[in-house]
């Protein structure tokens, strides 16, 4: 068991190096780079820019900018960020938190809502039940996420329930104390942002959910706990949904990785200051220490989340717990 | 007084069809289909897939609703139980899975398997109890107590079989439903499974309505024959009588169907042309018509009543005498 988990560990390494190669050299390819904005500005010289490009290893090939970087993320530096100064670290951690919240209360409210209606629709197939849930999945998966969030800040603008934009009001900038009424304000400005981004997985989670209950309630297991006397509760609850759960588990690993690596579209369309966010800005400014710090996070992530899943999936299955 | 009682059973499957999805029709099924099983007994029921049989099996033990007919278990009239009056009753008849891989939960021990039924009735007193007696059972079956512990992924189809015979066993059921219990095993086994399960009924008392497509293991096994073709039962009467002599045009074509192990006998093979009609729109008259070799005018609009036609034989058929 322990030598797996080691292994499954081992295997992490060279998928974090190949996606870090991959990052700078994809960064090489495009056109200019962090200080080309700079060359038309007449009160910088052109010797200052030379000076700057290789302070921060631009004016070598990429494989030595990565050599460089390599040598620095080793000793656990990441180095500081060229648009905002300060060290890409610190910066993450700045922005994890903003994200985590909006991410976790994504994650709960899908899958809080996508289970049991998941279920139900399974147990009442083809009721009006079941009928309403596919109508749900069905806009839910049809609709992009973009044009729900464009939607949402429409309703937020017109109604004026709900807060447009940020994590919390302005009054808060600067202000150190925490007091009921600014989480009260931080859950306000959450509510929307979450809704959309949980809207948008929560109709694949239900169908997934409905479909694999499905396969299981008509398996003769289940037929067989019915012709023993067993309740339907239990017949559903202790035969059919615990077979029921594995892929759920797996799609679960997969969303924990979106925990903090970020969503990008929400979060750029309610001006969230979260990862997603932060990735986007350093992508297009070409801040590149912060755009590979962010990317071999976000994958890092990713398998963290696949683990998880596996773990979780050999806890639940005998059948691959002994296996391994 | 007979142990099972069956009357004019029927279970029409409704067919909707468009956007509101309306009834366009009915699968019959199982179509008026009477039937009675001493204590004790082995009624065997043949006929090709789709003729009806594992819905007539489980339309018999509620597993699913019967559209009409009457369902008499010891006296109680099984169609009248709700809830959990039904599910009290269930102890009384169980059932035996053709798939011994997908019949077993494969998140549950074995013990977990055969016990569970004994911790939902209060049929042992406390967990040392029923541990004792899932051991029994599993000696009972052939397999070692201490199997308990494993799950059922770690067994052969046979010995899954097995399991599924103890999980049966486990409420002393006075009637069990075998749903092709041996056609997904390998022949050898199969002979072991249907030797247990003889060994069994004389040891337990227990009556079985056995479900095969195979006539020959249907002789070996039980006193009387049932065979059912498009729903309705076509024959029934006594199984070698039956199988020296069957009287329905529809039983000789099956009959004649199984193999003999001699090489050299030169027996008439009778195949039927064409397949088996949509129960949906069933024939007029005798639904096996289209198919018989000896139809005649009145078979295309005149219904057959199952009728004895010697003592002791039933056929539907205007022809058998």
């Amino acid at each position: 068991m322990w030598t797996y988990l080691f292994q499954r560990l081992l295997h992490m390494i060279p998928i974090l190096i190949g996606v870090s190669l991959l990052t700078f050299l994809l960064m090489s390819l495009t056109p200019g780079d962090y200080y080309s904005k700079l060359e038309n500005n007449p009160q910088i010289t052109k010797e200052k820019l030379t000076q700057l490009r290789a302070k921060a290893h631009l004016d070598r090939p990429w494989y030595v900018r990565y050599g460089y970087w390599m040598k620095d993320a080793l000793r656990g530096d990441l180095g500081y960020s060229l648009e905002y100064k300060i060290p890409v670290s610190e910066l993450i951690v700045m922005r994890l938190w903003n994200t985590f919240v909006l991410a976790l209360a994504a994650l709960l409210i899908a899958w809080l809502v996508a289970l049991p209606l998941g279920i139900w629709a399974a147990v009442r197939k083809d009721s009006w039940v079941d009928r309403g849930c596919a109508m749900i999945a069905f806009l839910g998966l049809s609709i992009p996420e973009i044009l729900l969030g464009l939607m949402a800040l429409l309703f937020a603008y017109a109604s004026g329930w709900f807060p447009v934009s940020g994590v919390e009001s302005n009054r808060y900038i600067g202000v150190e104390d925490w007091d009921a009424a600014r989480v009260l304000n931080r859950l306000h400005h959450l509510t929307l942002p979450a809704l959309v981004l949980a809207a948008s997985s929560l109709a694949g989670i239900m169908r997934q959910m409905r479909s694999n209950l499905l396969d299981t309630l008509r398996a003769d297991y289940v037929t067989a706990a019915r012709a023993r006397g067993l309740s339907e509760g239990w017949v559903v609850g202790k035969h059919a949904l615990r077979n029921a759960i594995n892929p759920l588990l797996t799609i679960f690993g997969y969303s924990l990785a979106g925990l903090l690596s970020g969503a990008f579209i929400i979060e750029n369309i309610f001006s969230w200051p979260g990862l997603g966010r932060l990735t986007l800005e350093a992508l297009t400014s070409q801040d590149y220490r912060l755009v590979v710090a962010t990317v071999v996070m976000a994958t890092g992530l990713l398998m963290v989340g696949n683990f998880i899943a596996d773990l979780l999936l050999a806890w639940s299955d005998p059948r691959i717990r002994l296996r391994e | 007084m007979s142990l099972l009682e069956v009357k004019d059973l029927k279970v029409h499957f409704p067919v909707r069809q468009g956007l509101f999805s309306r009834v366009k029709g009915y699968v019959r099924a199982v179509d008026g289909v009477s039937f009675s099983i001493e204590p004790g007994e082995t009624l065997g029921l043949v006929g090709e897939s789709g003729c009806g049989k594992t819905t007539l099996g489980r339309a018999v033990i509620r597993l699913i609703e019967p559209t009409a007919g009457s369902v008499v278990l010891e006296g109680a009239d099984l169609r009248k139980l709700r809830g959990e009056a039904l599910r009290q009753k269930r102890r009384t008849f169980q059932m035996i899975f053709q798939d011994p891989v997908s019949s077993l939960n494969p998140r549950m021990t074995v013990g977990q398997i055969v016990g569970e039924a004994l911790e939902i009735h209060n049929l042992a007193p406390d967990a040392a109890a029923r541990r004792e007696r899932v051991g029994e059972l599993l000696k009972s079956v052939g397999l070692d107590p201490l199997h308990a512990q494993r799950y059922p992924h770690e067994f052969s189809g046979g010995q899954r079989q097995r399991i599924g015979i103890a999980r049966a066993l486990a409420v002393r059921p006075k009637l069990i439903v075998c749903d092709e219990p041996i056609s997904a095993l390998d022949v050898s086994v199969q002979a072991q499974i249907i030797n247990l399960l003889g060994d069994l009924q004389q040891q337990e008392g227990v009556a079985y309505l056995f479900i095969a497509h195979d006539l020959a293991v249907v002789e070996h096994i039980s006193r009387r024959v049932m065979v059912m073709y498009l729903g309705k039962v076509v024959e029934m009467g006594e199984s070698r009588s039956l199988c020296r002599d069957p009287k329905h045009p529809y039983t000789k074509a099956l009959i004649s169907a199984v193999p003999v192990v001699d090489p050299k006998s030169k027996r008439q093979r009778m195949l039927l042309p064409g397949d088996v009609p949509s129960p949906i729109n069933p024939p007029s008259g005798c639904p096996f018509h289209p198919r018989c070799p000896v139809a005649e005018a009145r078979c295309k609009t005149e219904v057959p009543e199952l009728r004895e036609v010697t003592p002791g034989r039933w056929a539907a058929c205007h022809l058998a005498q």
